[in-house]
């Protein structure tokens, strides 16, 4: 039901949450381990993977702390909000769902040049990609669309098809305002009214100082080479039903990727080094695919 | 007159991959139609944004009854032979014909219906269609460039039970996704489909598309008293975007037009697709702030809000654009530099920085070869990769060389030198232009010179189908700027200079320039057999070996150049017939006063032999060329009259030694072994 005034950020998140939740999606939490994107969230990566149906719809704040600003750039922020949506197996009428949220969120397909552009997503740190697009609003480009063909390094049957809308890319379209602090986080209405700068840009300013200038680089190495011997011993190790610890070991993976992402903002990675860390983190999810794929095809 | 109308609608297409897909529709349907012996009218294919049409006319109901003859084994095979024959054929043994010893089949094929033969044509063409990227969907194995929503398909009005992933054609094609009645349409044939189509808001055709693209954006700037910037790649590009183009004119600070035009220009063309907007109607009138974008929506407002979104994202785009530009300005290129070193190059050569200390030696070497002041050019060659390490740069990497220009304009560095690494990567393409300024020549091939010799170097040469560092371009690079600044050096001992200075050793270098002047020659219209004629001289100089090949050219199109050429043959000929017997006689050969053609030819040569060495010296290839021909009427004679291969020892050696002066006199000016007809 589109708003009369235009939503505030968290009531985009609600309108979200119903809409997806109305066409079947468990609305889960945001996972509670750093991660980059939406897609790392064990409820895509692993979900994804093996011949089990799955919807979910779920807000996952993700951290790119090479793209700190210290809450100066109006549009680029380190800390930021995607909304992740995931239907396995892609319905036939995935493109008429996805529109169909728009305008639950207030934005009239009539009034609104809605475009999918060509854009072939893929995260290489766990081994995905697939074929889909960029939605682009009005020259905007506000989701990226993707039917995955790989997770992990292993194909997908059947194909899981990915809506990640950029949420505060969204709300500043919604609400048609130039600078992310000033988005209406809540209700502008209420008494207790609070713009987004006034929940966030003491977030911002702190973690672009501490990612950009004062990470400790020789513990964040000592903890990725932690992380990345933790993965297969936890895979080794066995649970009570005598399964491998596939989700803890993965949590793991989780840690050495957000490690990486700030062993990258420090300026510590060589261009040379770069693409060697990816292929050892890479390395350690493609095993956790294949451990939670062995699972009977995926554990409940 | 018959007709087969077939649409596949699915999800998005690529607007790049439309025109590939519509002409793969069209050629597999005409060779699918041909190997079934189906005569046709004409095939049209049409890709738009969200499907591929194709329609067919002319093809008759029915398709012709056929027989065809297979040939089989001789009369007499081993029986497993005959066995294998018959099975094949799905004949007996006494249906077989024998002809001439050898057994053949005659296997009548009685003609299919043609709605049958469609359908498992188009089956078959989309299992196999060439997409150059496809995807499964589901829990299928079908691969489509996108999932696929709907078949249409028609013969004669009758629907065509093509089956495709669990889809199954009918009668029915859907509009506008947006714009016009909802729900999908029912249509008769091609006419009634193409109507349907312009009722619901698509526009069928990519020309059609376009055609409409151009003239919108003309109205709307027009109606502003603006111009639009052409720009065909992008109205390509465009024209696959949208089902029904509309055009809207959008605002633009102002202020933004102060960025550099390249940095304004990228971010609306790359990143939004929106076509510039000029002043004046031609190609140097100032920018306008304004842009066009081509939307796939006619809104009840006329597209303000549409106009106002895409202004509101440029904005924010140029504003990221601005940020780099006035942080950029504060840093001088040279405190860039240092942050070249920790960006590798290659992992085998080295840093970005190690590579600018070469280039850096490479154009100190370079400069007194094409006039340029050494100091100069090395402080170009320094600091030409430091924008490199730039916010914009970085953010537009499509703008390196371009912005570091601007940087060392801004910080007061001389003319030339900024010059020099705004130009230093052309030219990019073949119709890019070379770079004229001494300084600029010199930090150009010493850049692409360094890459040339440092990939080869290391085993990275282009093979026939992978050339990742694109040193084909740069090879052909420096040939376009040695020739069309007239450079005179010899380009072999400048690639052993460079090569000392740098610790490296290039594998097959120099042949791959002979290669790529070949190339370079042969698209001017040269034949490049004759550039191997002269590089097989061992010269190097690019400038004279084009001056030569010219002059070679013009000769052998000549009669006295196709008669010395077949002379030249027929000495080489003899000679090395001789030279099996035994070895040559050595030495000079001496004036004869009989035969009269032997003593001719012995003073030609004494004649010409000097001419064609002063005209070397001079460089005057044709004059070479012509002293040359001057031995033509005695050589003519000389092989009319004489017997080479004497009987008497001493004149058969003479005569061996005139035919060898003959040749070697020939080849001070060409290889003529290595001319081809």
């Amino acid at each position: 039901m589109p708003a009369s005034r235009p939503l505030s950020f968290q009531d985009l998140i609600l309108e979200l949450h119903a809409y997806w939740s109305a066409r079947g999606c468990v609305i889960v939490q945001p996972y509670d381990v750093e991660v980059g994107a939406g897609t790392l969230h064990p409820a895509t990566v692993l979900r994804a993977l093996g011949p089990r149906p799955w919807r979910c719809a779920y807000v996952q704040p993700s951290r790119r702390p090479s793209d700190g600003r210290y809450g100066e750039n109006p549009n680029r922020l380190r800390h930021f909000h995607q909304y992740q949506v995931i239907l396995k197996p892609n319905p036939v009428d995935m493109q008429e769902l996805y529109l169909g949220s728009l305008e639950a969120v207030g934005i009239d397909p009539k009034m609104h040049d809605i475009r999918f552009v060509e854009d072939d997503w893929e995260n290489p740190t766990v081994g995905a990609w697939g074929l889909g697009w960029e939605v682009w609003c009005d020259g905007m480009e506000i989701s990226q669309y993707t039917y995955f063909q790989q997770v992990g390094g292993l194909d997908v049957k059947p194909v899981s098809g990915e809506l990640t809308y950029g949420l505060e890319r969204l709300a500043l379209y919604v609400q048609g305002v130039d600078n992310i602090y000033d988005l209406a986080f809540n209700n502008p209405q209420s008494p207790d009214f609070k713009t987004y700068g006034e929940v966030f840009l003491e977030n911002e300013r702190e973690f672009s100082a501490f990612e950009l200038e004062v990470a400790d680089v020789s513990m964040l190495q000592r903890q990725f080479a932690d992380m990345e011997a933790a993965v297969p011993a936890l895979l080794e190790a066995r649970g009570r039903q005598g399964q491998p610890l596939v989700l803890p070991a993965y949590d793991h993976v989780l840690k050495a990727s957000h490690l990486f992402n700030l062993l990258d903002a420090r300026g510590s990675i060589a261009v040379a080094e770069r693409a060697s860390y990816i292929g050892r983190i890479r390395e350690l999810c493609r095993r956790c695919a294949e451990a939670w794929l062995a699972l009977e095809g995926g554990a409940a | 007159m018959s007709e087969f109308l077939l649409e596949l609608l699915s999800e998005e297409i690529p607007a790049r991959m439309q025109t590939g897909a519509a002409r793969d529709l069209e050629r597999m349907t005409r060779e699918g139609l041909a190997s079934e012996g189906l005569a046709l009218d004409e095939v049209r294919a049409f890709a738009g944004p969200r499907r591929l049409t194709l329609v067919v006319t002319g093809l008759p109901a029915q398709q012709a009854d056929r027989t065809e003859e297979r040939r089989g084994p001789r009369v007499g095979a081993p029986a497993q032979a005959i066995e294998g024959f018959l099975r094949s054929t799905g004949l007996n043994a006494d249906e077989l014909e024998e002809r001439a010893g050898v057994l053949f089949a005659r296997i009548s094929r009685p003609g299919r219906a043609t709605p049958a033969i469609l359908k498992e044509l188009t089956e078959g063409i989309a299992a196999r269609f060439p997409w150059p990227k496809s995807m499964t969907t589901g829990s299928g194995s079908f691969r489509w460039v996108r999932p696929l929503r709907r078949i249409l398909a028609l013969f004669d009005g009758e629907v065509v039970p093509i089956e495709i992933d669990g889809l199954t054609a009918g009668d029915l094609t859907e509009g506008h996704r947006v714009m016009g009645p909802r729900g999908p349409v029912r249509v008769r044939d091609f006419a009634d489909y193409e109507k349907a189509l312009d009722e619901r808001f698509v526009v069928l055709s990519a020309d059609e598309r376009r055609r409409r693209i151009v003239e919108g954006a003309r109205k709307i700037t027009a109606a502003a008293g603006l111009h639009w910037v052409e720009d065909f790649g992008l109205l390509e590009e465009v024209g696959g975007m949208v089902e029904w183009p509309v055009a809207i004119l959008g605002d633009m600070e102002a202020a933004f037009l102060q960025l550099p035009p390249e940095v304004v220009r990228t971010t609306m063309r790359v990143h939004q697709r929106y076509f510039a907007v000029r002043k004046g109607p031609t190609t140097d009138s100032p920018l306008s702030p304004h842009f066009i974008c081509i939307a796939n929506l006619e809104a009840p407002d006329n597209g303000r809000l549409i106009a106002a979104g895409n202004a509101r994202v440029l904005s924010a785009r140029l504003n990221d654009a601005r940020f780099f530009w006035e942080e950029d300005l504060r840093v001088p290129l040279a405190d860039r530099l240092p942050r070249l070193a920790g960006v590798t190059f290659h992992a085998r050569l080295g840093s970005l920085l190690d590579r600018v200390n070469r280039i850096e030696g490479a154009t100190h070497a370079i400069a007194p070869l094409v006039g340029a002041d050494p100091h100069a050019a090395c402080q170009a060659a320094r600091l030409a990769k430091a924008d490199l390490a730039s916010g914009m740069v970085g953010e537009f990497p499509e703008l390196q060389g371009i912005m570091g220009g601007y940087y060392a304009e801004h910080e007061g560095l001389p003319p030339d030198v900024a010059t020099a690494i705004r130009e230093h990567y052309r030219p990019q393409g073949p119709s890019d232009a070379i770079p004229i300024a001494p300084v600029s020549i010199a930090v150009a091939l010493a850049d692409k010179l360094d890459s040339l010799i440092g990939f080869f170097s290391i085993g990275e040469a282009p093979t026939g189908s992978r050339d990742p560092f694109a040193l084909r371009r740069a090879a052909l690079g420096v040939i376009r700027i040695v020739l069309e600044n007239g450079l005179r050096f010899s380009l072999g001992n400048l690639v052993e200079n460079l090569s000392v200075r740098a610790g490296l050793q290039p594998d097959g270098l120099l042949a791959f320039f002979a290669d790529r002047l070949k190339v370079a020659l042969r698209d001017a219209g040269r034949r490049h057999d004759l550039v191997d004629a002269v590089f097989a001289l061992g010269d190097d100089d690019l400038v004279r070996v084009v001056a030569r090949v010219e002059a070679l050219s013009v000769f052998l199109a000549s009669e006295d150049g196709v008669n010395l050429l077949a002379a030249f043959r027929r000495a080489g000929n003899i000679l090395a017939a001789e030279a099996k017997k035994g070895d040559l006689p050595t030495g000079e050969p001496l004036r004869v006063a009989t035969p009269a053609e032997e003593a001719a030819l012995f003073d030609a040569l004494e004649a010409v032999t000097p001419a064609i060495e002063s005209a070397l010296a001079s460089e005057d290839f044709a004059a070479a060329m012509i002293a040359m021909a001057g031995l033509r009427t005695a050589v003519d004679a000389f092989f009319d009259a004489v017997l080479v291969n004497s009987e008497v020892p001493a004149e058969r050696a003479n005569r061996l030694r005139l035919l060898a002066k003959v040749r070697d006199a020939m080849l001070r000016v060409a290889d003529f072994s290595k001319v081809a007809g």
